[in-house]
C-alpha cells in the first residue's frame, strides 16, 4: 500500500514536472517572417534607439558625452524582486552582441529569449518590443552595430526563489506576453500622428512598463485596464504619473505642453521633470519633432483613467 | 507592585520621548523650501516667456530672474533638518538624508552656475537663452536624485 503511495507519488512529480518543462520551453519567432541578414539601416535605427532609450539601462548613469554610447550594462536596477544587471550589449564578440545574429536579436528583443534559449527577465521590456515592426528591429540591430564594442560583463543578477528560476520565466511569459496588435483601442478617424503615437508609446517607447499598474502585486502582466493610469515607482518610494486625460497630473495639459514637456523638461507650471523620467525626456528630447507632437495626440487621445 | 509599576511607566515614557522628535514635522521647514522653488517656477516662466518671445526681453528682468534663482540654490539647503523628511506633501527624496554630500554637492553647482549667469548680465535675448540653458539643467539634475513623485 505504501509502496503503491510512493509510485503514485513519484509519477505525480515526473508529470508535474514534465508539463513545467514543456509549457515553460522557450518560443522563438518564426524564422522565415524575420527581416533578411544585414538589411537593417542604421541611420533609421539611430531614431529608434533614443526612442527605446536603451542607454538608460544599457550605460552607467555617470557616463557622460561619448562615454554613454559605451553599451557595458548599467546602474543596478533595485526593485522589490532583487536586483537586476542590464547586460553588455556593445558589438564586442565576446562580452556583447557582437557575434549575434539578427535572428538572436530579433528574439531577444521581441520573444525574451537569449541566442542560447535562455529566457530573459522582462525588466528587459521585451512585452513592449514584441510590438515593433521587424523592419525597425533590424534598423536598430544596425544602429547598435556601429557603436564602439567594450569588453566587460555585467554582474548577475541578484534575485530571491522563486524569481531566480529562469525557467519559470516561460510560464509568467504564457500568461502575460501582449498579445499582437496595438493596446488602446483608438477611433477609427485617428490622425495619421495619433497612430504614430501609438507605435511609439506602446512599442519602442515601453512607456506603459512604468506608467501602467501590474497584475499579482507588481509581478504579473501590465493591467491593460489602467493603461498608462499611473502605477507605484518599481524602484523605490513615490508613484509614477497617470499619463491619460482622465488623470490629475497631465489632463490639463495641452497637446502642445506635453511635446514641451518631452522636448525642455519643463511642466506648463515651470517645475522640472525628474526622478527616472529625467533621463526618458532627454533620450526623447533627441528624436525629431513630430514624434514628440506624435506621442502627445496619441496620450491625448487615449481613453482616460480616473487617478 | 507600585514599585515596578512606575518604573514601567518611566520606561515607557522615556521611550515615548525618545519617539516624539521623530514624529514631529518641521512643517515650518517643508513649507519654507516649497516656497522657494515657486520662486524658482515663476522666475523660470519668465525667463521662457522672454525666450519664446512672448514677452519683450529686458536686460533688466534676465537680471531679476538669475538673482532670485541664485537666492535659491544659497538659501534652499538651510531647509532639510531631519525631523522634515515626512509631511506637508513633501517631495524630498530620502536621498538628501541618505547622500548629503551629493545633495551638497548639487546645490553648489547650483550656487556656482547662477553666480556665472549673474555675472554675465546678457544683453540679449539669445545670451541669455544660452545662460539660463544652463542654468534650468540644475533643476533636472537634482529632481532627478533628490526629488520624489507621489
Amino acid at each position: 500500500m505504501l509502496k503503491r503511495g510512493l509510485i503514485g507519488l513519484l509519477a505525480l512529480v515526473v508529470i508535474t514536472a514534465g508539463a513545467f518543462w514543456l509549457l515553460s520551453a522557450p518560443q522563438r519567432l518564426d524564422a522565415a517572417a524575420l527581416p533578411a541578414e544585414g538589411s537593417g539601416d542604421a541611420a533609421r535605427g539611430e531614431r529608434l534607439f533614443w526612442a527605446g532609450g536603451c542607454v538608460s539601462c544599457h550605460a552607467p548613469s555617470s557616463a557622460k558625452g561619448d562615454d554613454r554610447l559605451k553599451l557595458t550594462g548599467g546602474d543596478p536596477l533595485v526593485t522589490d524582486f532583487g536586483t537586476f544587471h542590464a547586460p553588455n550589449i556593445s558589438p564586442d564578440p565576446k562580452d556583447g552582441i557582437g557575434a549575434w545574429s539578427l535572428a538572436d536579436f530579433a528574439n531577444a528583443m521581441q520573444r525574451g529569449v537569449d541566442p542560447e534559449g535562455r529566457h530573459l527577465y522582462p525588466a528587459f521590456p521585451y512585452t513592449s518590443y514584441a510590438h515593433m515592426r521587424p523592419g525597425d528591429i533590424a534598423d536598430l540591430f544596425a544602429y547598435l552595430k556601429t557603436l564602439p564594442p567594450v569588453g566587460g560583463r555585467a554582474p548577475d543578477n541578484e534575485l530571491a526563489f522563486p524569481f531566480n528560476i529562469r525557467r519559470g520565466l516561460g510560464l509568467w511569459k504564457r500568461a502575460f506576453m501582449d498579445g499582437p496588435g496595438p493596446i488602446a483601442a483608438l477611433p477609427a478617424d485617428a490622425s495619421s500622428a495619433v497612430k504614430a503615437g501609438q507605435y511609439l508609446v506602446e512599442g519602442p517607447g515601453h512607456c506603459g512598463q512604468c506608467h501602467t499598474p501590474r497584475t499579482l502585486a507588481g509581478a504579473g502582466g501590465l493591467d491593460l485596464t489602467h493603461w498608462l493610469g499611473g502605477a507605484p515607482n518599481p524602484e523605490g518610494k513615490g508613484r509614477v504619473p497617470n499619463i491619460t486625460p482622465g488623470g490629475s497630473e497631465i489632463s490639463a495639459w495641452s497637446q502642445s505642453d506635453i511635446v514641451e514637456y518631452l522636448t525642455s523638461g519643463f511642466t506648463p507650471e515651470f517645475d522640472s521633470v525628474g526622478g527616472a523620467m529625467v533621463e526618458v525626456q532627454q533620450n526623447l528630447a533627441r528624436l525629431p519633432d513630430e514624434d514628440r507632437t506624435a506621442i502627445a495626440a496619441y496620450l491625448k487621445a487615449i481613453a482616460p483613467v480616473s487617478d | 507592585m507600585p514599585a515596578s509599576r512606575s518604573r514601567f511607566l518611566v520606561a515607557a515614557l522615556a521611550v515615548a520621548c525618545s519617539f516624539a522628535p521623530a514624529l514631529a514635522q518641521n512643517l515650518d521647514a517643508i513649507s519654507a523650501r516649497q516656497q522657494l522653488m515657486k520662486d524658482n517656477g515663476r522666475a523660470a516662466k519668465t525667463a521662457a516667456q522672454m525666450i519664446k518671445g512672448d514677452v519683450a526681453y529686458d536686460p533688466a528682468k534676465a537680471d531679476e530672474v538669475f538673482a532670485t534663482l541664485h537666492e535659491t540654490a544659497v538659501k534652499f539647503g538651510d531647509y532639510f533638518p531631519e525631523d522634515s523628511k515626512t509631511g506637508g506633501k513633501t517631495e524630498a527624496a530620502p536621498a538628501i538624508w541618505d547622500k548629503p554630500d551629493a545633495f551638497k554637492a548639487a546645490l553648489a553647482k547650483f550656487q556656482s552656475d547662477t553666480e556665472a549667469a549673474m555675472a554675465k548680465k546678457p544683453q540679449d535675448v539669445d545670451a541669455f537663452k544660452q545662460a539660463f540653458g544652463m542654468v534650468a539643467q540644475n533643476c533636472k539634475g537634482c529632481h532627478q536624485d533628490f526629488r520624489v513623485e507621489r
